[in-house]
């Protein structure tokens, strides 16, 4: 069956997530990620968002962290001051699953500013719950699509630590997670070195090149040794997400006057 | 009805005044739309936004050139992108320069609870290694911990001037009661000097044994009815987020040309005459 690289990182991402984890979800890709294992091999798989849903099972993707579907569909809802101090703070997050505009070889995360913060080429819409997801969460997962202009060398702003600049310096600095675990993108999986840190290319998907991912990555990017290729979606997965998005896209092109 | 009931365009023009920090909040949930409209209507200016999520309400006050500073720690249109007014005001200072004080989510409803406890400040395990906490040491400062000696950022609190917040119903005594996503409605309610609440419903009696915030109406300043008030967001068990007006948002907003068309034919024209 044909499926589209975007498919591939989606389905691959939500592979990756466990039944039963607590995962605190960020909208966009990260969010059908996590709603796609939900609805395949992790019904028990608990998301929370930062409008202070928990538990939530939408049988749409929502369009923002709010929508009533969130809500409506929730275990509980608590407040925004409680669902960051008392489960995120608190340490009672598994898996923080993140997106950016920028991200770098030891994973920090811009979404601020691209060029100078006080005078910005251009101006993002910034941090939101995304710094202390990726400093509380047990681990953090990164979904992102792949080319030279997000994969930098360097980011521009810092706005969710990963590993600074390498080695232990996350640690030293006392950050409770254990940092960004996974960056999935449409052309692969990247891991951190254990040692340096630094994120090495570790799975690469069916019909992609090692050239092609490098000159996507804006750092000379190194290729694990025990390099994979990682698994084609299924026929299963495939029908599941594009069901998800069709009921999705429905939904929200309807008028609520 | 008891004199805590008012129409909201006398609301705002009694208790909103030029200079004031506001702050309109409701996180994507029961979003005063309506406030914000009225706020405009009236040309209050010179004003200090605060918010969590600046949303379209705070992109078209600042589109109307209200603003002189935004308070906010994330500033898109969720799911769509940019917030086209407001990044315009940022990177090219139009229609005028606006000056932001930013945060992260965690940062800012910890400052709104530090309001709310009156005390100066919050402290968050948060902030470590990022670029916010060095360009904006002027209100993230950071404190030992006098048991551990572990370092912690603290986040100047968030008192308002006015707090504007819209629910599903209040009494006829003035309590309201919000349910479903309650964001941090609670938190700037007993952070503000002066609270105002739009409600899409007045009931005889608040329904208080199933779960929900009850706001006790002394803590109220005034309340206007103000039906599908949070249109285009959504009051939870009145009607849904318009995620499609969310996304036509985009291109209304794209320039300050078409901006200024849909206000004006959206929401300056439109008198606003609610009576009770």
């Amino acid at each position: 069956m044909e499926y589209s690289k975007e498919e591939m990182m989606i389905i691959t991402a939500s592979r990756l997530l466990h039944n039963g984890e607590v995962c605190f979800v960020g909208i966009g890709l990260p969010s059908t990620a996590c709603n796609l294992a939900r609805l395949t091999h992790a019904p028990d798989i608990v998301l929370i968002y930062e409008s202070g849903t928990i538990d939530t099972k939408p049988h749409i993707l929502p369009l923002s962290i709010g929508d009533d579907i969130l809500a409506e569909t929730a275990s509980t809802v608590v407040s925004v001051p409680e669902i960051f101090n008392y489960w995120l703070q608190g340490g009672k997050v598994d898996v923080g699953f993140l997106g950016g505009a920028q991200i770098d070889k030891f994973g920090n995360i811009n979404s601020t500013v691209i060029g100078s913060y006080k005078k910005p080429k251009v101006r993002l819409p910034g941090a939101g719950g995304a710094p202390e997801i990726a400093s509380n969460a047990k681990r953090t997962f990164v979904i992102m699509k792949h080319n030279s202009r997000a994969f930098v060398d360097k980011v521009d702003f810092i706005t969710s630590a990963g590993y600074l600049s390498g080695g232990d310096e996350r640690e030293k600095l006392g950050i409770p997670g254990e940092g960004p675990q996974f960056i999935i993108t449409d052309m692969g999986i990247l891991r951190p070195n254990p040692e340096t840190k630094e994120f090495e290319l570790t799975s690469i998907h069916p019909g992609v090149s090692i050239q092609e991912v490098k000159d996507n990555t804006g750092w000379n990017l190194k290729i694990s040794e025990n390099l994979m290729v990682t698994e084609e979606p299924s026929f299963e997965y495939l029908e599941i997400l594009r069901d998800l998005q069709k009921r999705t896209s429905i939904a929200h092109s309807q008028s609520q006057k | 009805m008891l004199d805590k009931f008012q129409p909201l365009s006398v609301l705002i023009q009694n208790h909103v005044n030029d200079g004031d920090q506001i702050a309109l909040e409701g996180f994507t949930h029961l979003i005063p739309f309506e406030a914000g409209h009225e706020i405009i209507r009236q040309g209050k200016k010179d004003l200090t936004l605060i918010r969590m999520t600046p949303d379209l309400i705070y992109d078209q006050l600042i589109g109307m050139g209200l603003v002189k500073k935004v308070i906010f720690s994330w500033g898109g249109n969720p799911g769509v992108g940019s917030l086209h007014r407001l990044r315009e005001a940022v990177e090219k200072g139009i229609p005028t320069p606006l000056e932001i004080e930013e945060h992260s989510h965690a940062a800012m409803a910890c400052a709104y609870q530090a309001g709310a406890s009156g005390l100066p400040f919050a402290v968050l395990r948060g902030y470590t290694g990022t670029d916010l906490a060095k360009e904006n040491t002027e209100y993230i400062k950071w404190v030992t911990c006098p048991f551990t000696g572990e370092q912690f950022a603290a986040i100047r609190s968030i008192k308002p001037d006015v707090g504007i917040i819209h629910a599903q119903q209040a009494d006829k005594k003035g309590n309201v009661k919000i349910w479903g996503i309650t964001g941090v409605q609670k938190e700037v309610v007993y952070a503000s000097k002066k609270v105002l609440v739009t409600v899409e419903e007045v009931v005889d009696e608040l329904d208080t044994q199933n779960q929900g915030v009850v706001i006790p109406h002394w803590l109220v300043t005034g309340i206007a009815l103000a039906p599908k008030g949070a249109h285009p967001s959504y009051a939870m068990g009145y009607y849904k987020r318009d995620n499609s007006f969310y996304k036509q948002w985009d291109e209304i907003s794209r320039s300050q040309a078409s901006f200024e068309e849909w206000m004006n034919a959206h929401v300056l024209s439109k008198s606003l005459k609610r009576v009770l």
